[in-house]
C-alpha cells in the first residue's frame, strides 16, 4: 500500500517536472509558430523547379519512380510530339509533292547516248544483300512507324478502333525484331561503302551543276556522286541516331530516366520521318525518276554508258582495270 | 454532370497510406501497381506535407492526347478512363501523364509493358456497369452504385477530397479560410489550369 502511494507521488512528481519544463517553450511557440510560413507551398515549388525537373519527396513503396509527384515536362512532351508530327507529315508530304512536280517538269532522266548493250559490274551480291536487306526494314519500320505517329488520325477512322488496335499491336512487334535486321544493316553499309563516300572536292562541283538533273551535263563523280553521299550518310547517322534511340524506348528505363524516354522518343519520330523523306527521294531516282539506276542493284550490272554518265571517274578505272586484265601479255 | 476531381488537402494528410491500400483492395490492382500513392515534400524538415496522388483525371488529358490507338475517352463525370482492349502498351501515356498515373503489369523483353492500368475514379472501363469483365480489367465501378471514389471515401483525416469540383473547392476554401493557411490543391493548376483561390 505505502509502495504504490510512494509511486503515485514519483509519478505526479515526474509530470509536475515535464510540464514545468515544456511549459516554457509551448507559450514561446504559441506564438512563433507559423504553419501558412513553414509549409511547402505547390507553387512555390513548382516555380522554382528548372526544365526536365520533377516534383518529387519520399514515398513507402518500393518503386523510386513513384516518388515523383508531378513532372510538369509531361506536357511538354506532349507539344513535342505534336510539333514531331507537324513537321514529319510536312516534310513527307513536301518531298511526295517535290517529286511529282520534278517528274512533270523534268520527266524520266535518260541515258543521253542510249544504252550501249555492254554491262559493267556495280555491285556485288553482298553490297546488293546489304542494300535491300537495310531498305525492306526500313520500309517496315518506317510504315508501322508512321502508324504510331499518324495512324490514329489517317487509318483508324478507315477501320475502326478493333481492327486499329490489332494492327497496331501487328505493328508494334514488327516494328521491334526487324530493328535488328535494320540496325546490321546499317552497320554493314557503313563498312562495306564508308571508304567511298568520303567528302571530296568535285562533290561541290556536283551540286553546283545541279547534278547533272538540270542539263547543264554530268558533272564527274567517281563510286559514288555527292548525291548519293549524301543519302549515305543521312542513312548512316540518320540510322544509327534511329537504332540508338530507339533501343533506349525498346528498353524502358533501362539507360535512363523519365526525361530520357521522353527525350527518345521525340528524336526518334522526329528523325524517323525525315529520314523517310529523304528516302523517297533515293526511291524515286532509283526507280521512275532515272532510266538504268534500278540495274545497279537488280541484277547489280549497269550499261556502260550509264555509268560513264554517272560516275566518270569510277567506270573509267574498271574498264581500266578490266582492259589490264583482258588485255594479252606482252 | 459533375465535373469530377480530387483535391488533396496536404495541411490535413498524415501519410497513413490508407488510400493507398484501399484503391489496392477495392480494385484489386495488380502486383507491383499502385493507382494512388502518398508522396512526402521536404521529408522530415520543418513544414513537411505529404500529398495523396492518382490520376486527375486532366482537362484536355495529355496521356489521351498522345496515346497512338485513341484508347482514352472521359466520361460525363469528365472521369478520364481507358480501354484495355484497345491499349498497345506502347508507354507514351505514362510519358505525358505529369502525375505518373499510367503504370503497366509488365516489364518483359522489349519492351512489353501489358495492358496500362491507371486509377479509373472508381468508376471501372468501357464495358457494361459492374459486369465482371468489367471488375476483372479495371476494378470497382462504385461511380455506378452512386458513391464517390473508396480512397477519398475513407481518408480518416478527410485530407483526400473527391466530388465535384466547385463543391470540394467550397471545402478547401472554407478550411483554408477557417484555419488562415494552406499549402494549395496540389496539381489542379498542371491538371486543370487552375487552382482555388483563397
Amino acid at each position: 500500500m505505502a509502495f504504490v502511494t510512494i509511486r503515485r507521488a514519483a509519478a505526479a512528481a515526474v509530470i509536475a517536472v515535464l510540464c514545468a519544463v515544456a511549459h516554457p517553450s509551448a507559450a514561446t511557440a504559441q506564438g512563433s509558430v507559423n504553419p501558412t510560413a513553414s509549409s511547402v507551398k505547390e507553387q512555390q515549388l513548382l516555380d522554382a523547379l528548372k526544365p526536365d525537373q520533377r516534383l518529387s519527396g519520399r514515398v513507402s513503396i518500393p518503386d523510386p519512380g513513384a516518388s515523383s509527384l508531378i513532372q510538369p515536362e509531361g506536357r511538354q512532351f506532349r507539344a513535342e510530339r505534336d510539333q514531331n508530327a507537324r513537321i514529319g507529315g510536312l516534310a513527307i508530304l513536301g518531298m511526295l509533292g517535290l517529286l511529282v512536280l520534278f517528274y512533270v517538269v523534268r520527266g524520266k532522266v535518260r541515258m543521253d547516248g542510249g544504252r550501249s548493250g555492254t554491262t559493267i559490274t556495280r555491285f556485288g551480291f553482298v553490297e546488293r544483300f546489304t542494300h535491300w536487306l537495310t531498305a525492306v526494314s526500313f520500309l517496315l519500320l518506317g510504315l508501322t512507324g508512321l502508324n504510331i505517329t499518324f495512324g490514329r488520325a489517317l487509318v483508324l477512322p478507315l477501320i475502326g478502333p478493333q481492327a486499329f488496335t490489332s494492327l497496331s499491336q501487328a505493328g508494334k512487334f514488327v516494328h521491334i525484331y526487324v530493328s535488328f535486321a535494320f540496325a546490321l544493316g546499317i552497320l554493314l553499309m557503313f563498312l562495306l561503302w564508308v571508304k567511298d563516300n568520303l567528302p571530296a572536292l568535285r562533290d561541290i562541283r556536283w551540286f553546283l551543276q545541279g547534278g547533272g538533273l538540270i542539263g547543264l551535263g554530268h558533272p564527274p563523280a567517281d563510286r559514288f556522286n555527292a548525291g548519293q553521299k549524301l543519302i549515305f550518310w543521312s542513312v548512316v547517322l540518320g540510322g544509327g541516331a534511329i537504332a540508338v534511340t530507339g533501343y533506349i524506348l525498346m528498353f524502358p528505363f533501362a539507360w535512363t530516366d523519365i526525361a530520357g524516354m521522353q527525350w527518345a522518343s521525340v528524336w526518334h519520330g522526329l528523325i524517323g520521318a525525315v529520314l523517310f523523306a529523304v528516302i523517297l527521294a533515293h526511291i524515286y531516282i532509283g526507280s521512275v525518276g532515272m532510266e538504268g539506276a534500278i540495274d545497279a542493284m537488280g541484277s547489280g550490272e549497269v550499261d556502260v554508258n550509264w555509268a560513264k554518265e554517272h560516275h566518270s571517274i569510277w567506270t573509267e578505272r574498271e574498264l581500266g582495270k578490266a582492259g589490264k586484265g583482258a588485255a594479252p601479255a606482252e | 454532370m459533375a465535373r469530377m476531381k480530387f483535391l488533396c488537402d496536404a495541411d490535413r494528410c498524415i501519410e497513413c497510406n490508407a488510400c493507398v491500400t484501399a484503391c489496392k483492395n477495392e480494385n484489386e490492382v495488380p502486383w507491383g501497381i499502385n493507382r494512388r500513392r502518398v508522396v512526402t515534400i521536404n521529408d522530415g524538415k520543418p513544414g513537411e506535407r505529404s500529398v495523396s496522388m492518382a490520376c486527375m483525371h486532366c482537362t484536355d488529358a495529355p496521356c489521351a492526347a498522345v496515346c497512338p490507338v485513341d484508347c482514352f475517352y472521359t466520361t460525363e463525370d469528365a472521369v478520364v478512363l481507358h480501354s484495355k482492349e484497345l491499349c498497345i502498351g506502347c508507354g507514351y501515356c505514362f510519358y505525358a501523364c505529369p502525375f505518373g498515373a499510367p503504370q503497366y503489369p509488365k516489364t518483359g523483353n522489349f519492351g512489353s509493358r501489358g495492358k496500362m492500368d491507371k486509377c479509373t475514379y472508381c468508376a471501372g472501363g468501357p464495358e457494361a456497369d459492374n459486369t465482371k469483365e468489367e471488375r476483372v480489367a479495371y476494378g470497382a465501378n462504385r461511380l455506378a452504385e452512386g458513391k464517390l471514389p473508396l480512397c477519398a471515401e475513407m481518408c480518416s483525416t478527410k485530407a483526400l477530397l473527391a466530388g465535384d469540383g466547385e463543391i470540394i473547392a467550397q471545402i478547401y476554401k472554407e478550411r483554408v479560410t477557417k484555419r488562415g493557411y494552406g499549402s494549395g490543391a496540389w496539381g489542379w493548376k498542371t491538371a486543370y489550369k487552375e487552382t482555388i483561390a483563397t
